[in-house]
C-alpha cells in the first residue's frame, strides 16, 4: 500500500511537473506570439493589413508564401528585405524577426478566401477592351505610364486590386518612403500638368524631380525634361491618377476575372 | 596617382601615411595655426581654419568677389572623387592654399585648391565591427598650431603632422565595443582640443572631453549623464542613468570673452521609450554653457525633457549679439530638431525666446521659462503614434548660417514631415543597440526642405525657398549678398540672401549631406561642398 502510494505520489508529482512545463510552454509561445503580433502591428500591418489580408504589399495570411516557403526564407526576407520593391529591410534584431515570422505563419494558418473568376477570360480583357497595355507593362510588353504588372500579383492583395480597377485613386502607386526617400528616382506616378513659356501645355506622370527642373512622361510614353524656369505652370495633382475607373466598363464578374488574372501575375519565369 | 588609392588585396602596415607630391612651396609658406589666428579668424576670411568657419558659429564669410551680380557665372573648378564607397559628411578646412577634409572611414586627404590634386594622405585600416546608428561618416578636423586632430569611427583622437599627414599620438576616447564612436569634427580652443562622442542609440554614457594639444592627455571629462554627487543626478529613475545616452555629436561654439563653450546634447537612452528612465533625464536634449579650461558646468538648458522621439539638440548653437527690445544681448541662438527656435542669453542661459519655425504637433507652446507644454497624443505607443516632426527632426545637424549685417539666421527645415513612432521593451548589453521602439513613415507622404530666413531675435519668417527631397545641407552665407546650400537631391544652389531669390544652380549628381565652405584659393573666392562621394569646388571663370 505504501509502496502503492508511494508510486501514485511519484506519479502525480511526474504528472504535476509535466503539466507546469506545458504549461510553460504555452504561456512562451503565446507571449512570443504577442510580441510578434505587436511587431508586426508595428511594422509590417501599414502594408500588409492588420490580419495579413494584404494591401499595398501582398496577402501574407496564406498557407505558403511564394517568395517565402520555408521559415529561413521568410526570415530573410524580413531582415533584407526585396529589392526594388517596397519592401524594406528590416533593423529589428534576429530574435525579434523571428517572432516577426512566426506570427507570419500564424496568420498563414487562417482559412484562405477564394478569389473568384477566370485567369484566361481576364487576359483577354486586359489585352483587349480593357486597354490595359496603353499604360501597363507585362514582361516589358507595353506603355510605361503606370506601374509594371509583370509580378503584381506577388506585390498587392486581390482586394487591393480590385479597389485599384474600381477606384483608381484611392491609393496611387508610390515608392517613396522614408525607407527608400534616399533614391533619386521616384516611381510614384505623381500626375502633373504644365505650360511651357512658348505655350505648350504637357500632362503626364513625374519621372524625376529636383529643385529646378522636372522630367515626365506623357500618355504617348515619350519622356520629356524642362528647367522650371522655363515653365509658366506647373500643377502636381496629388491623389489624382490618369487610370479610369472600371467600375461602369466592366460587369462585376469581368472586375473578378481581371482580378484573377492580374493576381497570376507572379513574375517572369528565367530560362535555365 | 592618387596617394589614397588602397588595395584590400595587399598587406597593408596597421597604420602610414604617402606623401607623394611636391608640397614644399605651398605648405611651408603658411604659418602655424595659432590659437589667437583661429580666435580672430573674421580677419582672414581667405582660410577657414575652424569648423564653422568662426568660434560663434556663424558660417558667413567676409569675401564678396562672387556676389549677386556674377555667381551666375559660376562654374566648377575641379571635383575630388573619394576612392572608398559611402557618402562624404566632412566641412573641409583651408589654411593657405591648402583644403583639409575627411573620407570615410578613416582617411585624411590634403588637396592643392588650386588642381584639386592630393598633396598627402593619412588612412588607416577601418576598424571592423563598430556599433553606431548611421555609418562611419565623419564631419571634418580640427588644427591647432602645426598639427590636425582628427577623431576615427572607432572613438580615437589622432594627431597629425599638418606638412605631411604623419600621425604624431593617438589616444583612445572610449572604448567602441562599448557602444561609443566618433562622427563629430573636433574644436580646438586654447591650448585643448574638445572632443564629442556618438552613440545615443547603444546605451552609452554621453560626456565632452577636453585632451591637451601636444600630449593627447586627457584634461578634463565632463559628463552629460550626471552620476551621484550632482546637482542634477536623479533626473533619471534608478539605474537608468549608467545607460543614459546624451552624445555630443555635432561641434559647438565657443566665445573667448566670456571663456564659455556652448555644446548641444543628443537623446537619452533608450530611445522612444520613456517609461525605461522617468524623469527629464538631463543633461540629454540640452545646451550646454561650459567651462573650457576646466569643463565646470557655467549653465544649461533642456530643450526637450524626457525627449521620446530623438531630438538631439546637437544643432550647432550661433552667438549673437543683438538687440533685444532695444537692449543689447548677448544671445545663442539655435533652430532645434524639436520645431523651436530658441533664443537664450549666452552669458547666463536666461531663456529670452521659442517659436515654432516649422508646423509641429508635439507641442502646445513653451512656458515663460521655455519648457514645452506637451500636446495630447504626443508620445510615443505600442502602436505608433503620428507625430510632427518626424525622426530626423525639423533640422538636425548640417550647419545654419548668421549673416550680422542682415540680421538673418539661414537654416534647412523640414516640413510636412511626420512618423508613426512606436515603442517597444528592450534589455540593455554592452555595444548592442538599445533602442526601445522606433518609427515608420506615413505612406505616401513626401515632406519637402525650405530654406528659411529668419530673423535672428524674433525667429519671424523672412523669406523661403522650397526645394525638394530632404534636408542634409547646411549653409554658408557671404558679404556677396549670397547663400549656398544645397540637399539630398543634389542640387547645390547660390539664393539671394535678402530675398531667397535663386541665382545659381549646379546639379553634382549625389545627394549633398554637408556643410558649404568659402575661401580664397590664390586669391580667387572658391565654394566647396562635398556631395556624393566626392568634394566640388567652384569659382568663377
Amino acid at each position: 500500500m505504501l509502496i502503492v502510494l508511494l508510486q501514485s505520489g511519484v506519479a502525480v508529482c511526474h504528472g504535476k511537473s509535466s503539466d507546469e512545463r506545458e504549461q510553460s510552454g504555452a504561456a512562451a509561445l503565446s507571449a512570443s506570439l504577442q510580441e510578434g503580433q505587436t511587431l508586426y502591428l508595428a511594422h509590417c500591418s501599414a502594408c500588409h493589413g492588420p490580419g495579413g489580408e494584404g494591401g499595398k504589399g501582398p496577402t501574407l495570411a496564406l498557407p505558403s508564401l511564394p517568395r517565402a516557403g520555408t521559415d529561413e526564407q521568410l526570415r530573410r526576407i524580413i531582415r533584407g528585405g526585396i529589392s526594388g520593391s517596397g519592401m524594406p529591410r528590416s533593423e529589428l534584431s534576429s530574435e525579434k524577426i523571428a517572432r516577426v515570422a512566426d506570427w507570419v505563419r500564424h496568420l498563414g494558418t487562417r482559412p484562405v478566401e477564394k478569389i473568384p473568376g477566370d485567369i484566361s477570360s481576364g487576359r483577354k480583357l486586359y489585352q483587349g477592351r480593357g486597354g490595359c497595355v496603353q499604360c501597363h507593362t507585362i514582361d516589358g510588353i507595353g506603355k510605361a505610364i503606370g506601374p509594371d504588372l509583370t509580378d503584381i500579383g506577388l506585390r498587392r492583395s486581390p482586394d487591393y486590386l480590385r479597389m485599384a480597377l474600381l477606384e483608381p485613386e484611392a491609393d496611387i502607386p508610390q515608392t517613396y518612403s522614408g525607407y527608400n526617400r534616399y533614391l533619386s528616382l521616384r516611381e510614384n506616378f505623381l500626375q502633373v500638368r504644365l505650360v511651357t513659356q512658348d505655350g505648350r501645355s504637357f500632362f503626364g506622370v513625374r519621372v524625376n524631380e529636383d529643385t529646378f527642373s522636372i522630367q515626365i512622361r506623357d500618355l504617348e510614353n515619350q519622356i520629356h525634361s524642362f528647367y522650371k524656369a522655363e515653365l509658366t505652370e506647373l500643377h502636381k495633382d496629388r491623389g489624382k491618377s490618369p487610370m479610369p475607373s472600371y467600375r461602369d466598363a466592366f460587369t462585376a464578374n469581368e472586375i473578378d476575372d481581371l482580378v484573377a488574372f492580374l493576381h497570376s501575375l507572379i513574375g517572369r519565369r528565367t530560362s535555365r | 596617382m592618387n596617394p589614397c588609392t588602397f588595395s584590400r588585396s595587399l598587406p597593408v602596415p596597421l597604420l602610414f601615411a604617402i606623401s607623394v607630391a611636391a608640397v614644399g612651396d605651398i605648405l611651408a609658406s603658411e604659418p602655424e595655426v595659432s590659437y589667437e589666428r583661429i580666435r580672430s579668424s573674421n580677419t582672414e576670411p581667405g582660410n577657414w581654419l575652424t569648423y564653422s568657419g568662426q568660434y560663434n558659429g556663424h558660417r558667413h564669410s567676409s569675401l564678396s568677389q562672387i556676389n549677386t551680380g556674377n555667381v551666375f557665372q559660376l562654374k566648377p573648378a575641379w571635383v575630388y572623387q573619394s576612392r572608398e564607397a559611402g557618402k562624404i559628411e566632412t566641412s573641409p578646412l583651408v589654411i593657405g592654399d591648402v583644403m583639409y577634409i575627411t573620407e570615410k572611414p578613416h582617411i585624411v586627404t590634403a588637396l592643392d585648391t588650386r588642381t584639386g590634386r592630393p598633396l598627402w594622405c593619412y588612412r588607416r585600416p577601418p576598424a571592423e565591427g563598430v556599433p553606431a546608428c548611421c555609418g562611419p561618416v565623419n564631419r571634418g578636423l580640427a588644427v591647432l598650431e602645426d598639427a590636425l586632430y582628427h577623431l576615427t569611427f572607432d572613438a580615437k583622437l589622432l594627431a597629425l603632422d599638418l606638412q605631411s599627414g604623419r600621425l604624431r599620438w593617438e589616444v583612445s576616447v572610449a572604448d567602441y565595443r562599448d557602444g561609443y564612436s566618433c562622427t563629430v569634427a573636433p574644436l580646438a580652443v586654447k591650448d585643448k582640443i574638445i572632443v564629442g562622442i556618438s552613440g545615443g542609440e547603444f546605451g552609452i554614457r554621453g560626456f565632452l572631453d577636453a585632451y591637451d594639444a601636444r600630449t593627447g592627455e586627457r584634461a578634463w571629462r565632463f559628463y552629460t549623464v550626471p552620476g551621484p554627487g550632482d546637482p542634477a543626478f536623479g533626473t533619471y529613475e534608478g539605474d537608468s542613468w549608467m545607460t543614459g545616452g546624451a552624445p555630443t555629436w555635432v561641434t559647438g561654439t565657443f566665445d573667448p570673452e566670456l571663456n564659455m563653450l556652448y555644446w548641444g546634447t543628443g537623446n537619452p537612452s533608450p530611445d522612444y521609450n520613456g517609461d525605461l528612465r522617468k524623469g527629464d533625464n538631463l543633461y540629454s536634449c540640452s545646451l550646454l554653457a561650459l567651462d573650457p579650461d576646466t569643463g565646470k558646468l557655467r549653465w544649461h538648458f533642456q530643450h526637450t525633457p524626457h525627449d521620446t522621439r530623438d531630438w538631439a539638440s546637437c544643432q550647432v548653437p550661433v552667438l549673437v549679439d543683438a538687440q533685444v527690445d532695444g537692449v543689447p544681448r548677448k544671445l545663442v541662438v539655435q533652430a532645434n530638431r524639436n520645431g523651436f527656435y530658441y533664443v537664450h542669453d549666452r552669458v547666463t542661459g536666461a531663456f529670452v525666446r521659442g517659436v515654432p519655425f516649422i508646423p509641429q504637433t508635439w507641442a502646445k507652446g513653451l512656458d515663460a521659462a521655455g519648457r514645452p507644454i506637451p500636446a495630447p497624443h504626443s508620445e510615443p505607443t505600442p502602436e505608433g503614434n503620428l507625430i510632427y516632426p518626424g525622426l530626423s527632426g525639423a533640422t538636425n545637424w548640417f550647419s545654419p548660417s548668421y549673416d550680422a549685417a542682415n540680421g538673418l539666421f539661414y537654416v534647412q527645415a523640414q516640413e510636412e514631415y511626420g512618423m508613426y513612432y512606436y515603442k517597444m521593451e528592450a534589455a540593455y548589453s554592452p555595444g548592442r543597440n538599445f533602442e526601445a521602439g522606433g518609427t515608420r513613415p506615413v505612406a505616401g507622404e513626401e515632406p519637402f526642405t525650405i530654406v528659411k530666413a529668419l530673423d535672428v531675435t524674433t525667429g519671424t519668417l523672412r523669406w523661403q525657398f522650397r526645394m525638394e527631397g530632404e534636408a542634409r545641407g547646411g549653409i554658408v552665407s557671404t558679404a556677396g549678398g549670397l547663400l549656398f546650400t544645397g540637399n539630398a537631391e543634389g542640387a547645390f544652389f547660390a539664393l539671394d540672401a535678402v530675398t531667397g531669390k535663386p541665382l545659381w544652380h549646379f546639379q553634382t549628381g549625389g545627394q549633398i549631406w554637408a556643410n558649404p565652405i568659402t575661401y580664397l584659393s590664390g586669391g580667387k573666392q572658391q565654394v566647396a561642398i562635398a556631395a556624393g562621394q566626392g568634394i566640388f569646388v567652384f569659382e568663377l571663370p
